[in-house]
């Protein structure tokens, strides 16, 4: 028996063998899907009404100044080199100035990503504790009370405009009833007490001991993250549910409660460990969508995160800071996407022995 | 008469092509109609379309761009039912104008989306090979894309406006299809009616247009209706950073920007064309799986 599978494994080609060839098509993929992003945002840099010298030496410059410019730029070669000019850079770490702060985009982004981090990350979080469970309860209880609860909280977070739910949101719980702080992440007060070693201040705040700032840093987050993570649970939840009740169907679940299993432990220890490896899936790209969902929140919460940084930019007609943060939402977006559909692959037995 | 009317439509038989397709559409609007949530979301659809189509009329013949400084944020009363705005118009006509640039938006992607998402997926579909390979790998190149931050560049890049916002959400929103019309594409061209078709010597361009293009037409139908209230979203989003209608024109998205800085002290103004938008997009949800549920019973 054993020696059976073992025969099949090598002419269908060693499991390691497939799991390196698997990622290097990852990486390919990778490396193609990048290309196209960042020809996308070349693009949109080139075609843009705004003059890009007149952007750099200003409205006064002489003619002389202007034609220097003008070719140092490199603005004189054929589109296909100037992306290749472009690319260098990037590789290079160069996404060129930014107007509003007059520094490098790239310090820019690095400064402003782990707002716009801790805040996807506690939203996933909340998303996954509560529509996990959720879902599985759903589509174990499918068509009951339960399910319809899951589906219309579900249905209205797919409606929701999500800067509306915000601006709602700050109305009742800060305004009205004064549970939480108002936008930013802190009072001033407490601004600048926790020097900045991760740029997460929940993290930061607790390597100091700051009690009283991680506290106030929790109050400021939590409206947000709620909201986010409303909608990160309103995806989980719809997706585990369709699982669960895919996987319901299946006879084997139905061997186990021949065999004695109660319904409730067939639905978490034979149904559910199933479903996991889609679930990772999911989780991903909510993940993923949150980081870039978080743009619209941000700037009702006024959270000093990539997306307040992206829109803050687009109206100084900033557009290397604008395109350097799309390149960024862009380029973690699809690292998550790719790296959930690989571990996929990798965790699926029924794939990986193909 | 409506008895014979009934049988006739009901008829597992067709004598005609006509009835047929009638007695499709009828058990689909049978279908959609007894379906509580189907038919709300319907209602929805239908109350916009009307809105949109009488907005003066609806509106009281208020004009929504009217200003009156005196009564600057004023709260909902018999006078202005939803109240006024910082700049004293009358939210009710805005809202109700509103509906109108909304329409006209969802319709514009949905022209825009749809052909080229069945022109690129059918294509890519029936050609195969390299054409297949390469059109592909493309749509999966925008599909790994972030939408709104994506539409949100674009939109910066060709400057403000509904037209723009348009373009942008369009650029940004087709490779579904793609993807959808490919998959429809590669089991029918299998098909044996399809073979049939190519004996007979039809150019590859008819059979795509006249024999798949009209097969994958129910499928896009849906991911489109679907799809309505993620358009809304994203258009209102753009419009709330001031990337779409500009102003005076009443937009939903921007309206509740505009209410931002008041939320705390006068709610009406955000709140209200915010919940349009949130009614309007759940109507099309609620349609959407309807229809799913009717012309797509697979994906169930």
């Amino acid at each position: 028996m054993a020696g059976g599978t073992e025969m099949k494994g090598l002419a269908a080609g060693r499991p390691a063998f497939a799991v390196v060839r698997r990622f290097a098509a990852f990486l390919g993929s990778l490396l193609l899907t990048f290309l196209g992003l960042t020809a996308v945002t070349f693009g949109i840099g080139r075609f843009i009404p705004v003059d890009p010298v007149l952007a750099v030496v200003g409205d006064h410059a002489t003619r002389a100044v202007y034609d220097k410019t003008y070719l140092a730029m490199g603005l004189d070669r054929p589109v296909p080199v100037q992306y290749l000019i472009y690319l260098r850079k990037l590789v290079s770490g160069d996404f060129g100035q930014s107007v509003m702060t007059s520094r490098p985009v790239l310090s820019d982004l690095m400064q402003f990503f782990p707002a716009t981090f801790e805040l996807a990350t506690i939203a996933t979080l909340i998303g996954v504790i509560i529509g996990v469970p959720a879902g599985v309860t759903a589509g174990a209880l499918k068509g009951r009370w339960p399910d319809h609860l899951v589906r219309i909280v579900g249905l209205f977070g797919y409606s929701m405009p999500v800067f509306w739910l915000g601006l709602v949101g700050l109305f009742v719980f800060y305004g009205k009833l004064g549970w939480v702080s108002g936008p930013g992440r802190l009072d001033v007060a407490y601004d600048d007490i926790v020097t900045s070693r991760t740029g997460i201040i929940l993290v930061d705040s607790l390597i100091e001991g700051e009690w009283a700032v991680f506290r106030n840093a929790i109050a400021h987050l939590i409206l947000p993250a709620g909201i986010l993570g409303y909608f990160s649970l309103a995806y989980i939840a719809r997706m585990t549910r369709s699982f669960m009740i895919e996987q319901l169907s299946q006879e084997y679940v139905v061997a186990a409660r021949v065999k004695g299993r109660s319904f409730w432990g067939a639905v978490w220890h034979h149904a559910f460990p199933n479903i996991m490896v889609a679930l990772i899936t999911v989780i991903g790209l909510s993940y993923a969508s949150l980081l870039e969902g978080a743009v619209l929140t941000e700037t009702v919460f006024a959270w000093p995160g990539l997306g307040l940084y992206i829109t803050h930019s687009l109206f100084n007609a900033d557009m290397n800071a604008v395109l350097g943060g799309t390149l960024m939402v862009g380029a973690v977006f699809i690292g998550v996407n790719l790296l959930c559909d690989l571990l996929y692959k990798i965790f699926d037995p029924r794939l990986r022995t193909q | 008469m409506t008895g014979s009317l009934r049988q006739w439509l009901a008829s597992d038989q067709p004598a005609s092509r006509r009835q047929a397709v009638l007695g499709n559409l009828a058990r689909g609007a049978k279908a959609i109609i007894t379906n509580p949530a189907a038919l709300t979301g319907l209602l929805i659809v239908i109350a916009l379309l009307i809105v949109a189509l009488f907005a003066p009329l609806i509106a009281g013949r208020i004009s929504p761009i009217a200003q009156d400084l005196a009564a600057r944020l004023a709260p909902p009363s018999s006078a202005h039912w939803f109240g006024t705005d910082e700049l004293g118009r009358d939210i009710y006509a805005r809202t109700v104008h509103g509906a109108r640039v909304t329409l006209t938006i969802v319709m514009l992607v949905a022209v825009f989306v749809a052909p080229i998402g069945l022109a690129v997926g059918t294509a890519a579909g029936y050609l195969g090979g390299w054409v297949d390979a390469l059109l592909m790998r493309i749509t999966d190149i925008f599909l790994a894309f972030p939408r709104l931050v994506l539409a949100l560049a674009f939109a910066a890049a060709l400057g403000p406006g509904i037209e723009n916002a348009v373009i942008a959400i369009s650029l940004t929103a087709w490779p579904p299809y793609a993807r959808i019309a490919r998959a429809e594409t590669v089991t029918i061209a299998r098909s044996d009616f399809i073979a049939a078709v190519v004996l007979q010597g039809a150019a590859s361009a008819r059979i795509l247009f006249r024999h798949i293009v009209p097969l994958c037409l129910s499928s896009v139908i849906v991911r489109l209706t679907l799809d309505m209230a993620g358009i809304i979203l994203t258009a209102a989003g753009l419009g709330f950073l001031g990337l779409g209608a500009q102003p005076p024109t009443a937009e939903w998205g921007a309206m509740v920007s505009s209410g931002r800085d008041v939320i705390l002290d006068q709610w009406w103004v955000a709140t209200i064309p915010g919940l349009a938008i949130f009614i309007v997009s759940l109507g099309f949800n609620l349609l959407g799986d309807g229809l799913r549920d009717v012309l797509d019973p697979k994906n169930a």
